[in-house]
């Protein structure tokens, strides 16, 4: 396990909210690490509309996701965040008064004196393929995402799907497999052109297989693979012997551990305070579409006023010794200097 | 106002009066058509309002543009008649329109 990370406040989640979070936060001295799921920033703007316009930030009459994520990061630049990407939180302890330890699925721990969960729809999952009796497959011959390439090495390897992830896998791994099949539902593949030549060039060499259709039924015991049943167009439904199968249909939000972490919840959302943002346990606050209380509307803008709030509560555990006097970016040298302004 | 029919595959039939001009996952999500996802809002990016044009209604419907297409390479069992409903804007034409939802929105 590497060495726990001091820090003033952990967020949980680098969408819009969370990143304006860090310029709220970072405006009353204190400092934070911010950890998502996703391997960039930008949470839904960046995952699910990154060139989609966005007509209601107040004051940017037009932004699309990425613009609005790369203008944030821009504005957070002078508090210098610290970023930990592809990997999720898993635990939040409470070890003071208040005092947290955080800890993520790839074991980094983390001591703050606040938490603040800016996690959106959750964390973005693969989505599982509706195939009867794949669980028992699952982490033992069906695999999300590739931890190891050696697992692969003599297999029979089955890549279902036609976008970047099953392609770029299907490069990598066909060397090292005893044979590789890539399953895709249309002769049309979204991935980078260079990737799809290169795939076309392998299949007219023999030295993979392309099939077109969709898998609907795996065979196997024990979770070990054996053969998966391929459907074409026209309905014709084959077996393909293969013991390793990575599925890759894009990712879905889901709750996640979020649920085990002790806060009060209605409909998988977490109840808040309306002055603080705080949840029922100190020290660790809900900000953005995560959150719900009377009125809750899902908007950027709603997360950016519950961000400015919660900033002003978790300076009383951050600075207990400080009086916080309210001041204005407009007129205040000391802000401007945060800023690199003045 | 044209009426929309949804057919869910447990076989709950709701007929319901739609907007003119809004999508048929708006009118989905208006009328608590669970069996409709729709976690991106209408972006067309995330595939979970998949549903099956009624065989009348295909060609009115129309074909997928190349960008839906290729989102519904992340939805499950595809068919000739799938389509995004996100993507398919009610209008006077469509009025009459059933749609079948799949098992499996992929969450």
């Amino acid at each position: 396990m590497s060495e726990t990370i001091k820090t003033d406040v952990v967020i949980i989640g680098a969408g819009p909210v969370g990143l304006f979070a860090v310029f709220e936060l970072g405006l009353l001295d204190i400092k934070t690490h911010l950890v998502d799921i996703l391997d960039k920033v930008g949470g839904q703007c960046a995952e699910l509309y990154p060139e989609k316009p966005i007509y209601d930030i107040p004051g940017i009459p037009i932004i699309t996701g990425n613009g609005l994520s790369e203008a944030l990061m821009e504005q957070i630049k002078p508090f210098h965040p610290t970023f930990h990407l592809g990997e999720m939180v898993t635990t939040i302890e409470n070890i003071g008064d208040p005092l947290y330890r955080v800890t993520t699925d790839t074991g980094k721990t983390f001591e703050c004196k606040s938490v603040v969960i800016a996690a959106g729809g959750g964390s973005f999952q693969p989505k599982r393929p509706p195939i009867v009796g794949i669980e028992p497959y699952e982490d033992k011959s069906v695999f999300y995402a590739v931890r190891k390439m050696e697992n692969f090495r003599g297999k029979d390897v089955m890549i279902v799907g036609g976008g970047d992830s099953a392609l770029d896998w299907t490069l990598n791994l066909q060397p090292i497999a005893k044979r590789l099949t890539l399953v895709h539902r249309r002769d049309d593949f979204r991935g980078a052109p260079d990737s799809v030549n290169k795939m076309r060039a392998l299949v007219a060499a023999g030295s993979m297989d392309l099939r077109i259709g969709q898998v609907t039924d795996l065979e196997g015991s024990d979770g070990q693979l054996t053969a998966a049943s391929i459907k074409d167009k026209d309905g014709t439904v084959s077996r393909v012997a293969c013991d390793a199968m990575l599925p890759f249909f894009g990712l879905t939000m889901k709750l996640g551990p979020v649920s085990d972490w002790g806060l009060e919840m209605e409909d998988e959302l977490v109840k808040v305070d309306v002055s603080t943002f705080e949840t029922n346990r100190h020290g660790i606050f809900a900000i953005g579409d995560i959150n719900t209380y009377p009125g809750k509307l899902k908007l950027i803008l709603s997360g950016f006023h519950e961000g400015a709030l919660m900033a002003q509560r978790v300076h009383h555990y951050v600075h207990p010794q400080k009086r916080l006097v309210f001041q204005y970016t407009t007129s205040s040298t000391s802000l401007q200097k945060k800023l690199g302004v003045a | 106002m044209p009426k929309v029919t949804f057919i869910e595959h447990d076989g709950t039939v709701h007929t319901v009066e739609a907007e003119l001009g809004a999508t048929v996952m708006e009118t989905a999500l208006r009328n608590d058509v669970s069996s409709i996802v729709a976690e991106c809002g209408g972006g067309c990016t995330c595939a979970t309002c998949h549903v099956y044009v009624d065989e009348a209604w295909v060609e009115k419907a129309g074909a997928p543009s190349p960008q839906e297409e290729t989102e519904l390479d992340a939805a499950f069992d595809v068919r000739p008649n799938s389509r995004l409903s996100c993507q398919i804007k009610v209008t006077e034409d469509l009025d009459g329109l059933v749609v079948r939802t799949p098992s499996y929105q992929g969450r």
